[in-house]
C-alpha cells in the first residue's frame, strides 16, 4: 500500500485550475520530488496535502485512509508534515522552542501539571529538550539552541523548519525548496542530511526543489507538473532526459 | 411620535453615521489600518466649528469651512507622524498607536474645553415640513440631502479621477501600484484628507442635530460608524453608506420600542452578529493570505 | 537541565523577589506609620490594576490579540463577588473564609463569560477582534447598569427595566436590594485588603510564568507568531488563544472582587473602555512580553501621577503619549540599534574587546 496516494487531486480558484487531474503514489520510505516552472502549482498541491486549501475535484488517500476533506491540525496529527517555501518560522522564540512546538502533540502532561509543576510535566519537558537538541544535532544546529528563530541566518532558517516538521514525528515529511537560497556547498550538506532522515527517522518524504543536482541526486522517482498539470512522471534519471521535459522546464530555465 | 418619524430621524442619524464611515472605510481599504481617532477627529471638527460660530462670531458657511480645513490638516498630520513610520510594522502596533492617538486627541480637547458639554447652534435655519401627518426637522433633511450628495460626489471622484482611480490602484496591491508609476504615499495621505473632511462636515450635522458637544462627543458614533463600515463590508464606499443608514433606522428604532439605555447594548449586538454571519459585511471582499 | 532552562528560572526568581520585596517594604512603611494615608490606600487600586495588566498581558503579549474589552470581565467577576458576598454576609460570618470563596467565584464567573464570548470573538482577527472586544465590553457594562435585581419574602425579583421595578409592589419589611440599576451594589463587606491582594498577585504571577514556559504557552506564542505554521504543527490555533482569554479573564474577574470589596457602592459605569485602555498602556509601557516589567510599569504609572499633583491633571495624557511613543520606538530601527548598544550583554562585550581580551 502507498503511503500517499492522490487521485484525481484539483482545486480550482475562480476560473483558473491551479491543480488538475492529479495522480501521485509514494511508496513508505521513498524520496520523491515534485518539480516543474515557476507558477506550476507545486506549492498548491503541499497545501492541498496539508489541508490549507480544500480541494475542489478528486481526493488521497494517506496511509490508506480518506483524508482530503480534513483540517491542517488533524492531518498533522495522522502524520503528515511540512516547511514553507516562505519560510514560517515562530520568530520570537527560540530555536530550540520551536522544535518543543513541534512535539506539541507529544506531551502527554495537563495544563494544570504544566502551571504547578508537577507530575509528568519535569520528565516529559527533560525528555523533549534532549530530543529536540537530538534534532538539533542531525542539522548541527546545537550551538544556537538559544537564539531568537529570527535571528538565524537564511539556512539555518531553512534547517530549522525541517527540523520543526520532524518533530511532530510525521510519517510523510513535506520540503518546499529546502535548499532555495543556499550555495552549492550548503545544498551538497543539505542533499546528505535529507537522506539521512529519511534513513534514520524511518520517514517519506516529497520534495519541491529548483535544484535539479539535488533532485536528480537523491530523488528516486519525480513528478513534473506544468500548468497545474503532469508533464511527466516516473524514475528519475528517465524524466529528466524526457525531451518534453526539457523543453517545457529545464530548456526555458536555462 | 410615530413608527414614521422613528424612521426618518433614524435615516438621518444614519446618515450621518455614513459620512463618518465612508472616512474609515476608504483608510481601511487604502492604508489596510483601522483608524481609531476617527471619531475623536469629528469631535476636534466640532470643537473648531464650535469656536468658529460662538466664540469668534464667524458666519456660519465660513466656520464650517475653517472646520472643514482644520480636520483635513489634523487627519494628515495625525497620518505623517504616527501611522506613516508604522506601515510595515504588525497590526497590532499600528492598532495600539491609533488608540494612542484617540486617547490623545480627547484628552488634549478635555485640557482646552473642559469636560462639561457646550451647547452648539445649529448651523441649519430653523424649518420644517409637513410629511404624511409628520413634521420633518431642517436639520434632518438637510443632513439627508448633504449626506446623499457627498456619496454621490465620492463616487464620481473615485471612478472618474485619475487621483481617484490612484487610490483604487493602491487599495487593490500597495506594491503593484507603486510600480505602476502611483505616489502610494500621497495617495494615502490625499484618503487621510477626505475622511477627515467629511467628518468634519459629520461633525457639524452631528452637533446641530444633537446640539451639544464634548470631548467625548466622537467616541461613540465613531464605534458606531465603524459598525457601520463592517456591516456595508470594510472598504465598500456603498456599503459603508447602506451600512450607516441601515444602523441608524436599528438604533432609532430600538431606543423608540424596546429600550434607550440598552440601545447600544443592541447596536453592537448586531455588530457582533454581523461578523459572525457575514464578516466581509454586505458588500466586502475577502481578504487571503498567501501561504 | 541546560544552561538556558536554568537562566528562565533564575529571571522568574527575580520576579518573585521583586515583588515579595515591594509587599515587605509597603507593609513595613505602613507598619511604621511613615507611609500617609493615602498611599495605604492606593495599596489595593494598585494591586487590582497589577492582575489587570498581567492577565492582559497574556492575552495582548503572548496570544498577540489585542482585547480592548478587559473591563467587561473585570466587571462581570465584581459583580458575581459582591453578590456571593452580600448574599452569605450572614451565613458565613468568618470574612476569611468567606472572601477567597468569593475571589473564587468572581474569577470562575468571568471565566465563564470569557469562553462564551471568545466562541465568537475568536473567530475573528486583528481589528475586527479589538472592536468586538470592545463591543462585549461596552454590552456587559450596558446590562448592569440597566439591571435590577431584589428579593423578598414573596421571592426573588430581576428586571431589566427601571420602571419595572418601581411599580413592583415589594413587601418592605424583607425587601433587600442587590443589584439597583446604575446605583449598583451597595454594602458590599470591605473584605479586601492588602495582604491578600499580594497573596493573589503571587499566585498569578507564578501561575502564569509556569503556563507560559509549558507546552501550552508555547503552543500560545505559536499561534501568536505565525497562525498558519502553528496549525501545520498540529497545534489547534483557537484552542490556544482561548485558553489564554479565558485564564486572562478569570484573573480579571478576581481582580474585580478584590476591587469591589475595597468600596462601599460598585457600579458598572466605572468598567468603562477607558479602564481597559487603562490598562492597555500599562501592558504597552511593561513591553507587551516580560511580566516584571509589565508590573513595573503598572505600578509608576499608576502610582507616579498619584505622587506628583502637578501631573494628575495630565494622566490621561501622559498614558496616551505613552502609547504612541512606545510603538513608533519600538518600530524605529535607529532606537532598536541603540537599546541593542546599551544592554548588559553588548556593554559587557565592548569592555572585553577595549581590554584586548581575545
Amino acid at each position: 500500500m502507498p503511503i500517499l496516494e492522490t487521485k484525481d487531486l484539483g482545486i480550482q480558484f475562480g476560473g483558473l485550475k491551479a491543480v488538475d487531474g492529479l495522480y501521485i503514489k509514494i511508496e513508505k520510505g521513498q524520496l520523491y520530488g515534485l518539480i516543474g516552472p515557476n507558477g506550476a502549482g507545486k506549492t498548491t498541491v503541499f497545501n492541498l496535502l496539508t489541508g490549507v486549501y480544500q480541494p475542489t475535484s478528486g481526493s488521497f488517500y494517506f496511509d490508506g485512509e480518506q483524508i482530503s476533506n480534513s483540517s491542517p491540525v488533524s492531518i498533522n496529527k495522522k502524520g503528515i508534515a511540512r516547511t514553507f517555501q516562505n519560510i514560517r518560522l515562530f520568530g520570537d522564540m527560540s530555536v530550540i522552542d520551536n522544535v518543543k512546538v513541534g512535539f506539541h502533540n507529544s506531551y502527554k502532561y495537563s495544563m494544570l501539571e504544566g502551571v504547578l509543576r508537577v507530575g509528568r510535566y519535569r520528565k516529559q519537558e527533560k525528555e523533549y529538550h534532549d530530543k529536540a537538541m537530538e534534532l538539533l544535532k542531525v542539522f548541527g544546529m546545537e550551538n544556537e539552541a538559544k537564539l531568537l528563530a529570527s535571528n538565524l541566518p537564511y539556512g539555518k532558517q531553512r534547517k530549522l523548519e525541517i527540523a520543526r516538521a520532524m518533530a511532530t514525528n510525521p510519517k510523510l515529511l513535506l520540503l518546499d525548496e529546502p535548499a532555495a537560497g543556499m550555495n552549492p556547498n550548503e545544498t551538497a550538506e543539505l542533499m546528505e542530511t535529507i537522506r539521512f532522515v529519511r534513513d534514520n527517522f524511518d520517514m517519506t518524504i516529497l520534495l519541491i526543489e529548483h535544484d535539479m543536482k539535488l533532485v536528480s541526486g537523491i530523488c528516486e522517482e519525480v513528478t513534473v507538473l506544468n500548468f497545474g498539470t503532469v508533464l511527466a512522471q516516473g524514475k528519475t534519471e528517465t524524466v529528466l532526459n524526457d525531451p518534453k521535459v526539457i523543453t517545457a522546464y529545464i530548456g526555458e530555465d536555462d | 411620535m410615530s413608527f414614521f418619524s422613528y424612521f426618518v430621524s433614524g435615516i438621518s442619524l444614519g446618515s450621518i453615521y455614513a459620512l463618518i464611515a465612508l472616512g474609515y472605510t476608504m483608510v481601511y481599504g487604502i492604508a489596510k489600518m483601522l483608524n481609531f481617532a476617527h471619531g475623536d477627529v469629528i469631535m476636534i471638527g466640532g470643537y473648531v466649528a464650535f469656536t468658529a460660530i460662538t466664540t469668534m462670531q464667524f458666519p456660519v458657511w465660513l466656520s464650517i469651512c475653517i472646520s472643514i480645513l482644520a480636520c483635513i490638516i489634523l487627519g494628515v498630520v495625525i497620518e505623517k507622524i504616527a501611522y506613516k513610520p508604522l506601515r510595515n510594522a504588525t497590526p497590532l502596533a499600528i492598532l495600539i498607536t491609533a488608540i494612542g492617538v484617540s486617547y490623545l486627541l480627547q484628552n488634549v480637547a478635555l485640557l482646552i474645553f473642559g469636560s462639561a458639554a457646550k451647547s452648539f447652534t445649529s448651523v441649519v435655519p430653523k424649518f420644517s415640513v409637513e410629511l404624511g401627518g409628520v413634521s420633518i426637522t431642517g436639520e434632518t433633511i438637510v443632513t439627508i440631502a448633504v449626506a446623499v450628495l457627498i456619496v454621490i460626489c465620492l463616487s464620481i471622484f473615485i471612478n472618474k479621477t485619475k487621483s481617484g482611480r490612484a487610490m483604487l490602484a493602491v487599495s487593490e496591491d500597495k506594491g503593484a501600484a507603486q510600480l505602476m508609476g502611483i505616489n502610494v504615499n500621497s495617495t494615502i495621505s490625499l484618503t487621510f484628507a477626505i475622511g477627515s473632511g467629511l467628518a468634519a462636515v459629520a461633525s457639524v450635522l452631528l452637533c446641530s442635530t444633537y446640539p451639544q458637544i464634548s470631548p467625548y462627543t466622537g467616541a461613540m458614533p465613531g464605534i458606531k460608524a465603524f459598525t457601520a463600515a463592517v456591516f456595508g463590508g470594510i472598504g465598500s464606499i456603498p456599503g459603508a453608506m447602506i451600512g450607516g443608514v441601515v444602523l441608524g433606522i436599528i438604533e432609532s428604532l430600538s431606543k423608540a420600542y424596546i429600550s434607550s439605555e440598552l440601545s447600544d447594548a443592541i447596536v453592537f449586538g448586531v455588530l457582533i452578529i454581523v461578523l459572525l454571519v457575514r464578516p466581509t459585511g454586505l458588500f466586502g471582499k475577502k481578504f487571503n493570505e498567501k501561504v | 537541565m541546560s544552561k538556558k532552562i536554568k537562566s528562565r528560572n533564575l529571571d522568574k526568581y527575580i520576579t518573585y523577589s521583586f515583588l515579595i520585596l515591594i509587599f515587605v517594604i509597603s507593609q513595613l512603611l505602613v507598619m511604621t506609620g511613615v507611609a500617609s494615608n493615602k498611599f495605604e490606600g492606593l495599596l489595593v487600586p494598585i494591586s487590582v490594576y497589577v492582575l489587570l495588566a498581567v492577565s492582559l498581558n497574556l492575552v495582548v503579549g503572548f496570544s498577540g490579540e489585542l482585547s480592548l474589552g478587559h473591563a467587561g470581565f473585570m466587571c462581570v467577576g465584581a459583580y458575581a463577588g459582591s453578590l456571593f458576598s452580600l448574599l452569605m454576609q450572614n451565613v458565613i460570618t468568618v470574612w476569611w473564609l468567606r472572601f477567597p470563596m468569593a475571589i473564587i467565584i468572581g474569577g470562575l464567573v468571568a471565566a465563564v463569560a470569557g469562553f462564551l464570548i471568545g466562541i465568537p470573538v475568536l473567530r475573528l482577527r486583528g481589528d475586527y477582534l479589538a472592536i468586538v472586544t470592545l463591543a462585549f465590553g461596552e454590552i456587559i457594562k450596558n446590562l448592569f447598569n440597566n439591571m435590577y435585581l431584589a428579593i423578598d419574602k414573596n421571592g426573588v425579583f430581576f428586571s431589566m427595566n427601571a420602571s419595572a421595578y418601581t411599580k413592583h409592589a415589594f413587601d418592605a419589611a424583607t425587601k433587600q436590594d442587590l443589584i439597583k440599576g446604575a446605583q449598583g451594589i451597595t454594602g458590599t463587606p470591605n473584605d479586601s485588603n492588602f495582604v491578600i491582594c499580594f497573596i493573589v498577585i503571587m499566585i498569578c504571577v507564578i501561575a502564569l510564568l509556569n503556563l507560559i514556559d509549558s507546552k501550552t504557552g508555547r503552543s500560545i506564542k505559536a499561534a501568536r507568531d505565525n497562525r498558519i505554521a502553528a496549525e501545520a504543527m498540529g497545534i489547534d490555533v483557537t484552542k490556544a488563544k482561548m485558553t489564554a482569554f479565558v485564564i486572562a479573564s478569570f484573573i480579571a474577574g478576581m481582580a474585580g472582587v478584590l476591587y469591589s470589596h475595597n468600596l462601599r457602592t460598585l457600579v458598572a459605569s466605572k468598567f468603562d473602555y477607558n479602564l481597559s485602555i487603562l490598562v492597555l498602556v500599562f501592558v504597552v509601557l511593561g513591553g507587551m512580553k516580560n511580566m516584571r516589567n509589565v508590573i513595573i510599569a503598572t505600578i509608576i504609572l499608576y502610582a507616579l501621577p498619584e505622587a506628583l499633583r502637578a501631573l494628575n491633571d495630565y494622566r490621561m495624557l501622559l498614558y496616551a503619549i505613552v502609547l504612541i511613543v512606545m510603538m513608533l520606538l519600538n518600530n524605529n530601527d535607529k532606537f532598536a540599534a541603540f537599546k541593542k548598544k546599551l544592554s548588559i550583554k553588548a556593554l559587557i562585550a565592548r569592555f572585553n574587546t577595549k581590554g584586548g581580551v581575545k
